[in-house]
Parts: structure tokens; sequence; C-alpha cells
């Protein structure tokens, strides 16, 4: 299992996971790099992601679509926020139009990827940050959710094992 | 992905209010690990009986406890399907990237033997 370790830090609304790869750094770096291999992980099975611009610069930006849920296709892009290949990535990423402008009214999240070479081969860590957890929340599917960021990591340790 | 959601807004506001209080959330620890009464948890904290009880009758509005009586008790229960609710969301954000990183990891595999 490449996943080591994920949390939510609850504070500044970003979930953290750390994965180890059995592959070299530069190889890790191209998942990012090559859009043919970004639109074969970032949608789940059954919503492949097409990605028909990947300009992979600062400032550039992607545009992608994956089939909604009546059959059209939903679009969305990232803008790529600073590239330092291949240690470092940050990426904003949210729902947009077809020319990749912002669209609808969840605000675009952003995240980070630090690339680091280890003994076992290449780790990755993500953080994806979050204005709120409404964000997250509509993010994910669930409609609407004010709130309480603490209240989540306080969840969190309650039900900690 | 908007499966079965079984809170409509409002319910999850309140649970979020709920939880927003320290007491609160220490009352919920305590009802996680067993069922208690409130005079019970009323002999943990430096304040009234019935500001304990007021803390309670919020986390029940939020459906994160249950209050029953038993003889002359108020038991207070975890609602737990509530508690979950909450932590599913979360997980759910976790099930999407490691599906995420299982891809990234199969995409990896193929390239070995090909002096990738």
């Amino acid at each position: 299992m490449p996943v080591t370790e994920s949390n939510i830090d609850s504070p500044s609304a970003s979930y953290r996971i750390v994965s180890e790869f059995a592959a070299p750094i530069e190889r890790v770096w191209q998942l990012w790099e090559d859009p043919r291999q970004v639109e074969r992980w970032w949608g789940p099975p059954g919503y492949p992601a097409r990605f028909i611009r990947h300009d992979f610069t600062v400032p550039g930006s992607s545009i992608y679509h994956m089939p909604g849920p009546d059959g059209e296709p939903t679009y969305a892009g990232w803008t790529f926020l600073e590239i330092e290949a291949p240690h470092r990535l940050r990426i904003a990423n949210g729902f947009a139009d077809e020319t990749g402008a912002p669209a609808g009214d969840i605000p675009w999240n952003r995240f980070d990827i630090a690339f680091e070479t280890i003994e076992a081969g290449t780790r990755m860590t993500i953080t994806a940050r979050f204005d709120d957890t409404a964000t997250l929340e509509r993010m994910l599917g669930y409609g609407m959710l004010e709130g309480m960021t603490a209240a989540l990591g306080q969840i969190d340790a309650l039900l900690a094992p | 992905m908007a499966a079965g959601s079984v809170l409509d807004d409002a319910e999850v506001d309140r649970i979020f209010q709920a939880l927003a209080d320290a007491t609160r959330r220490d009352i919920v620890r305590r009802v996680i690990e067993r069922e208690q009464s409130v005079s019970e948890l009323a002999g943990r904290y430096a304040m009234s009986f019935a500001a304990v009880q007021k803390h309670v009758a919020v986390l029940e509005r939020s459906r994160l406890v249950t209050k029953s009586r038993q003889g002359r008790e108020q038991i207070v229960r975890l609602e737990s399907a509530t508690v979950r609710y909450a932590r599913g969301l979360l997980d759910e954000l976790d099930r999407m990237w490691r599906g995420r990183i299982d891809r990234m990891d199969a995409i990896l595999g193929e390239a070995e033997g090909k002096g990738a």
C-alpha cells in the first residue's frame, strides 16, 4: 500500500496524505506532468477525466471534463500556481466552463504536492486546502455544510481508535 | 456521490454549532465511552446542574445524543449515526485521494521492467 499516512488539520482546514512509491522522483513527477497519465488516475473508476488542455507552466492552466450525472460532461480546471520540477507543485482546482474560466459558486480549492527522494523511491505528500468546510462538503457532493472547522477536528479526535 | 445523506442542511449546522463548545465536546467524549446520567455529568464540571442540562439539551437538539428517563435519572446516550455522518465527510475525502494514489501506483507498476 503506497499510502503511509493521512490526516485532517482542522485549524487550517486542510487534509494531508503521504504516500511512498517504488519509483524515481522524475517518474512520479510525470504522473502530474503528462496529461495522458493524469487522466488515468484523477477521476474515479467509471468517471474518467479527459484533459483537453494541460499547459504545465506558471501561470498555466488545464481544462478537463468528466461525465456528469446526466451524461453531460462537467468541466473543471486546474491553474498552476507553482512548478518546481521535480520537487514541488501547487495547483488550484475547481469547476470551470469550456474555456477553463471558473464557473459555479463553489470556490476553487488548492493543493500542494511535495516530492522527495527516499531510499525506497519517492515520497509524495499532498496537502489539500479548503477555504472552509462548506467548500469541502459541497465538493464531496453532500450539499451545504456551514460552520465549524474546529468541530471537524474534534470529531476526528473523538473517534480515533 | 450525493449518496444517502440522512441530514438536511439545518441539522448539519446544528451539529457543528453544538460541537463548537468545549464542554459539549467533553460531554460527547464521555458519552462515547458509555452512557451517563445528567447528574453524573453535572458532577464533572464546575457549573450548575442547570447549565449542564442546557448543554445536554443543545446536543440533544443536534441529535448527537439522546436523553431518556430511567427512574429518577435522565440517561444520556450517543446518537452515533449523527457523529458518524460528520466523520463520513472526511472519510469520503480520504477515500478519494487513496483511490487516486492507488491508481498512480498501478501506473508506476506498469513501467517497471521496461527500464523506465
